[in-house]
C-alpha cells in the first residue's frame, strides 16, 4: 500500500533521509522508529506530500505521489506530532472544512463528524473554539480529523504525543480495528513498548538510513545479541554509547 | 554542584537570553540578508536626515518671526511631544501585556527562584526599550533641530537626555501598572484584543480629528484669520500635568538662556514615584494576576441561519472553494487582531472622500480641464488607499496558512484553488468598496461621464493587479512565524509590496494620461481625439492590469509548490 524507493531528501548539504527502500502492504500497521532527528518525520511528510523527495518515489496504492498528488492524497490520512490547526475554528466546524478539502458534504460528514467526536470525548467542546482546547483536546481532533474521509493509508507522527490513558487506548484499539478491515497505518513512536505491542512489523532508521526492519520476531533473529528486548536492539544500534554516557554524567 | 538555597539570578541574567537573541538576529541578518539591512539602515538615514532637514527649516523660519516665533516653537514641541506621550503609553500598555503575562519564558521564570523585585526589574526593562526605541529615533532628529536653530550648546544632549529619562519612564510604569490592573479584570489574550481593538479605536479617532480640524484652512490666503487662530492657538492653555509639557518647558528654558529646575525635579519624584507604585503593586498582585492570565475563557460559535445562509450562498462554488471561503471569513472575523483592521480602512476612507469634499474645486481660477484631471489623479491616491487595504487583508493570507499548512498539503486540495480562494475572498470586498468610493467621490466632483467612466474602470482594473500582487509578494515573502496578523504588513515583503503596487499605479495613470488628456483637451478647446490613441493608452493600461493580477499568482503557485514546509 505504501512503497518507498530509494527516497532521499536533502537539505542544502545536510542529507535527511538516505535511498530509503520500504514497503508496508494493505492491512499492516508498521512501525517506525529511530532517535530525534534521525529522519522519521522528514519520511513521514515525504509520504503525505508535504515535502518533495530530492529523489525516489513514494506511491501510495500504486500512486506515485509526486506525479499524481491529488489522487494519491484522496487515500491519505497524515496526523503530524504538533496539533496546530485553525484556533478560530470550532471543533465541528473543522471536521466539516477537512471533509469539504476531500469534497465530502451533507448528513453524511455531520454523522461522521459527530461519531468521531464522540469517540474522542470531544462532543461537549463540538462548538467550542479550538483556541479553548488543550494540547491533547487537539491533537485528538486532528486524530479525528484524519478519519473524517475514511482513507485507506493512515501516517501518523507520534500518535501519543499529548493524549490521557483512555484516548490512547482509544486510538491503539482504532488503530487495530482499522488495519483488521485492511486499510494500513504508518506511525513513528519513541515509545517501543507501544511499538513492541502493537506494530506488526518495525524499522529502526538512524541518520536518514534503515538500520533494522522487519516482525520483532525477525528482529530478535536477527540481533547479534540474541536479545530478546526491543528497547535493547534499539539503543544498541542507535544510542548506547549515549546511554553509557548519561550514566557517567549522573555519576559525575 | 549544589544550588544555593538562596539562589536569586540577577536582572541581567534574566535579560541575557533577550539580547543573546536580539544579537543572534543580527548576525543571521548581516549573513543572510545584506540586502535588507542595507535597505532598512538607508531608509532609517533618510527618514532621520529629512525629520531634521525639514524641522530646522520650519525652525529657522520660526525663529526669523519677532515675538511669537519662539512661542510657536515652544508650543510645537510641546504637541510633538505630547504625541510622543501619547504613543508611549498606549505602546507600553501593551507591550507589558506581552512581556509580562504572555511571553513565552514567562513559565520559566516563574518556575525559577527569582525574586519578584528583579522579576519586575527586568521586565520593565523589557517593556520600555520594546516600546520606546522607535520614538528615541523620532524624537533624536526633532530635538537634534531644537538645538541646532537655538544654539542649545554642548550640554544640550545631556540636559535632554537628563529629561528624557524620566520621561520614558513614566509611560512605561503607568502602562505596565494599567496591564496589570487590566489583567486582573479580562483573562490576558482577551485583554490583549480588548487592548488592541482600543489602541485603533484611539489612533483612528485621533487621524479624523486631526483631519476634521482642516488643518489646510491655515494655509489659505485669509490673512486676518489665520493670524486669529494662530493668537488662539498659541495661547491655548496646554495641560500643566502631562509630562510632555515639563519637558518641553525644561527644554525651553534651557534653550533660552534660563534656569528653570522645578520641571527636572517634578520629572524625576513623577518617574520613581510611579515605578515604586508599579513595583508594590506588581508585588501584591502579580501571583494571582499571572495565574488568572492563563485562563483563555470559553467562546463557542453554533451554527446558526448566518452559517445555513452562507452555505446556500456560497453552494455553487463547489465543495472545496466554498469551505475555503467560509473558514477564511470565519477566521478573520473571529480574530480580533484582523478584524479591528477594519477600523483603519474605514478611517483611511473616511479621511479620503472627507479631502475629496473639501477639495476647493469651485471658484476662481478653476477650469473644466482640472475640475476633471483632479478625478483622474484622484485614482492615484484611490489606488494608494487600495494598496494599503491589501497590504492588511490579502498580504497576510499565506502568512496566516503557515503552521496549517500541513493539513492543506497533505489533502487533495490544489494549490492554485487556495490561491484563488484567498484572491477571490480578498478582492471582492475591495473592489465593491474602490467602486463605491471612486463613484461617490467621482459624484462630489460633478465629473462628466467619460471620466466616471475612464475611472471606474481603471479602479477595477487597479483592485485586481493590486490582489494579485499582495498573493504574490505575500506567497514569496512569508510570514509564517508570526503571532499577530497586523505586523505581517510591516514586514520587507509588505514595504516590496507597496512599492510595486505604486510603481504600477504610476505606470496606470501615465498609459491612460495620454488619451485622458486629448479628451479633455477636446471638452476644453474643441481638439480633434485620436481614437487609435485611446485604444493603445487604454489598451495597455488594461493589459498590464492583467499581467500584474495572473503573473503573481503563477509565481505564487510555483514557490507554494515547492515550499519545504
Amino acid at each position: 500500500m505504501i512503497k518507498l524507493t530509494r527516497l532521499t531528501k536533502k537539505y542544502g548539504g545536510f542529507t535527511a533521509v538516505n535511498g530509503i527502500e520500504l514497503e508496508v502492504p494493505r492491512g499492516e500497521l508498521f512501525g517506525f522508529l529511530g532517535p530525534n532527528g534521525a529522519g522519521k518525520t522528514t519520511t513521514l511528510r515525504m509520504i503525505s506530500g508535504i515535502l518533495r523527495p530530492t529523489s525516489g518515489t513514494v506511491e501510495i496504492g500504486g500512486i506515485d505521489i509526486v506525479q499524481n498528488p491529488m489522487r494519491a492524497k484522496t487515500k491519505l490520512g497524515f496526523i503530524p506530532d504538533r496539533p496546530f490547526i485553525y484556533e478560530k475554528l470550532t471543533g465541528m466546524e473543522f471536521l466539516r472544512f477537512v471533509a469539504g478539502l476531500y469534497e465530502l458534504k451533507g448528513p453524511l460528514v455531520e454523522h461522521r463528524a459527530r461519531e468521531l467526536l464522540a469517540l474522542f470525548d470531544l462532543e461537549d467542546w463540538r462548538d467550542e473554539l479550538i483556541e479553548s482546547y488543550s494540547h491533547g483536546m487537539r491533537q485528538k481532533l486532528i486524530i479525528a480529523s484524519a478519519f473524517v474521509h475514511r482513507p485507506e493509508v493512515i501516517v501518523v507522527d507520534e500518535p501519543m504525543v499529548g493524549l490521557d490513558p483512555k484516548a490512547a487506548r482509544i486510538l491503539k484499539d482504532l488503530f487495530r480495528e482499522y488495519t483488521n478491515r485492511g486499510n494500513t497505518v504508518m506511525m513513528s513512536t519513541h515509545t517501543l513498548e507501544i511499538a513492541q505491542g502493537m506494530c506488526d512489523r518495525v524499522a529502526i532508521i538512524q541518520r536518514g538510513v534503515i538500520r533494522a526492519y522487519g516482525t520483532m520476531d525477525e528482529l530478535f533473529a536477527n540481533d547479534a545479541a540474541g536479545s530478546t528486548n526491543l528497547e535493547e536492539i534499539f539503543l544498541r544500534l542507535t544510542g548506547e554509547k549515549t546511554a553509557r554516557t548519561l550514566a557517567d554524567v549522573l555519576n559525575a | 554542584m549544589d544550588v544555593p538555597e538562596r539562589a536569586n539570578p540577577s536582572i541581567v541574567a534574566l535579560l541575557r537570553p533577550k539580547w543573546i537573541t536580539m544579537r543572534a538576529r543580527a548576525d543571521a541578518n548581516r549573513r543572510g540578508h545584506r540586502f535588507r539591512i542595507f535597505f532598512l539602515a538607508m531608509l532609517g538615514t533618510a527618514f532621520c536626515v529629512f525629520a531634521f532637514v525639514e524641522m530646522y527649516k520650519l525652525l529657522a523660519h520660526f525663529r526669523s518671526v519677532p515675538d511669537v516665533g519662539t512661542l510657536l516653537a515652544g508650543k510645537l514641541l510641546g504637541l510633538v511631544l505630547a504625541g510622543f506621550f501619547s504613543i508611549l503609553l498606549l505602546s507600553n500598555i501593551i507591550t507589558s501585556l506581552s512581556s509580562f503575562f504572555l511571553s513565552k519564558d514567562l513559565d520559566l521564570l516563574n518556575a525559577a527562584p527569582v525574586s519578584k523585585r528583579t522579576f519586575y526589574a527586568a521586565k520593565f526593562i523589557e517593556t520600555i526599550v520594546l516600546s520606546s526605541w522607535m520614538i528615541v529615533l523620532l524624537a533624536a532628529p526633532v530635538l537634534a533641530a531644537y538645538g541646532v536653530v537655538y544654539h542649545g550648546g554642548p550640554f544640550f544632549p545631556l540636559v535632554v537626555l537628563a529629561l528624557l529619562a524620566p520621561f520614558f519612564i513614566i509611560p512605561a510604569a503607568v502602562g505596565s501598572t494599567v496591564t496589570l490592573l487590566l489583567v486582573n479584570v479580562f483573562p490576558a489574550r482577551r485583554a490583549r484584543d480588548v487592548l488592541g481593538v482600543i489602541a485603533l479605536l484611539a489612533s483612528g479617532g485621533m487621524a479624523i480629528l486631526f483631519r476634521m480640524a482642516r488643518p489646510e484652512r491655515f494655509i489659505q490666503p485669509d490673512g486676518t484669520r489665520v493670524l486669529g487662530d494662530l493668537i488662539a492657538v498659541v495661547h491655548a492653555p496646554t495641560s500643566p500635568l502631562l509630562p510632555s509639557s515639563w519637558v518641553q518647558r525644561a527644554i525651553m528654558s534651557w534653550l533660552g538662556m534660563r534656569t528653570d529646575l522645578l520641571p527636572y525635579a517634578v520629572l524625576w519624584v513623577s518617574a520613581v514615584t510611579l515605578l515604586a507604585i508599579g513595583a508594590l503593586l506588581h508585588r501584591a498582585l502579580y501571583d494571582r494576576t499571572f495565574s488568572q492570565s492563563q485562563e483563555s475563557g470559553s467562546r463557542t460559535a453554533r451554527a446558526g441561519s448566518f452559517t445555513r445562509r452562507a452555505y446556500a450562498l456560497l453552494s455553487p462554488l463547489g465543495i472545496v472553494r466554498r469551505e475555503l471561503v467560509l473558514k477564511e471569513v470565519r477566521v478573520f472575523f473571529r480574530d480580533s487582531t484582523q478584524w479591528s483592521q477594519l477600523i483603519l480602512l474605514a478611517v483611511l476612507v473616511m479621511v479620503y472622500v472627507f479631502n475629496i469634499k473639501f477639495l476647493p474645486l469651485r471658484g476662481e481660477g478653476m477650469t473644466v480641464f482640472l475640475v476633471n484631471v483632479i478625478p483622474f489623479l484622484n485614482l492615484v491616491l484611490a489606488g494608494f488607499v487600495l494598496a494599503s487595504i491589501a497590504a492588511r487583508f490579502i498580504f497576510p493570507g499565506i502568512s496566516l496558512e503557515g503552521r496549517t499548512l500541513w493539513l492543506l498539503r497533505s489533502s487533495p486540495l490544489e494549490m492554485r484553488q487556495l490561491l484563488w480562494s484567498k484572491f477571490w475572498v480578498g478582492t471582492l470586498p475591495l473592489l465593491i468598496l474602490a467602486v463605491l468610493t471612486v463613484g461617490i467621490t467621482d459624484y462630489l466632483l460633478q465629473v462628466t461621464a467619460f471620466m466616471m467612466m475612464v475611472s471606474i474602470l481603471s479602479i477595477t482594473f487597479l483592485t485586481l493587479a493590486i490582489s494579485g500582487l499582495a498573493i504574490g509578494f505575500g506567497t514569496v515573502f512569508p510570514q509564517f512565524e508570526t503571532e499577530n496578523a497586523a505586523q505581517i504588513p510591516t514586514s520587507l515583503g509588505g514595504v516590496v509590496f507597496l512599492m510595486s503596487s505604486i510603481a504600477l499605479i504610476g505606470a496606470v495613470v501615465m498609459l491612460e494620461a495620454r488619451p485622458v488628456y486629448a479628451y479633455l483637451g477636446a471638452q476644453a478647446f474643441g481638439t480633434p481625439i485620436e481614437p487609435w490613441d485611446m485604444v493603445v493608452g487604454f489598451g495597455l493600461a488594461a493589459m498590464l492590469c492583467c499581467a500584474t493580477t495572473l503573473l503573481p499568482i503563477e509565481v505564487a503557485l510555483r514557490r507554494l509548490e515547492i515550499m519545504q514546509r
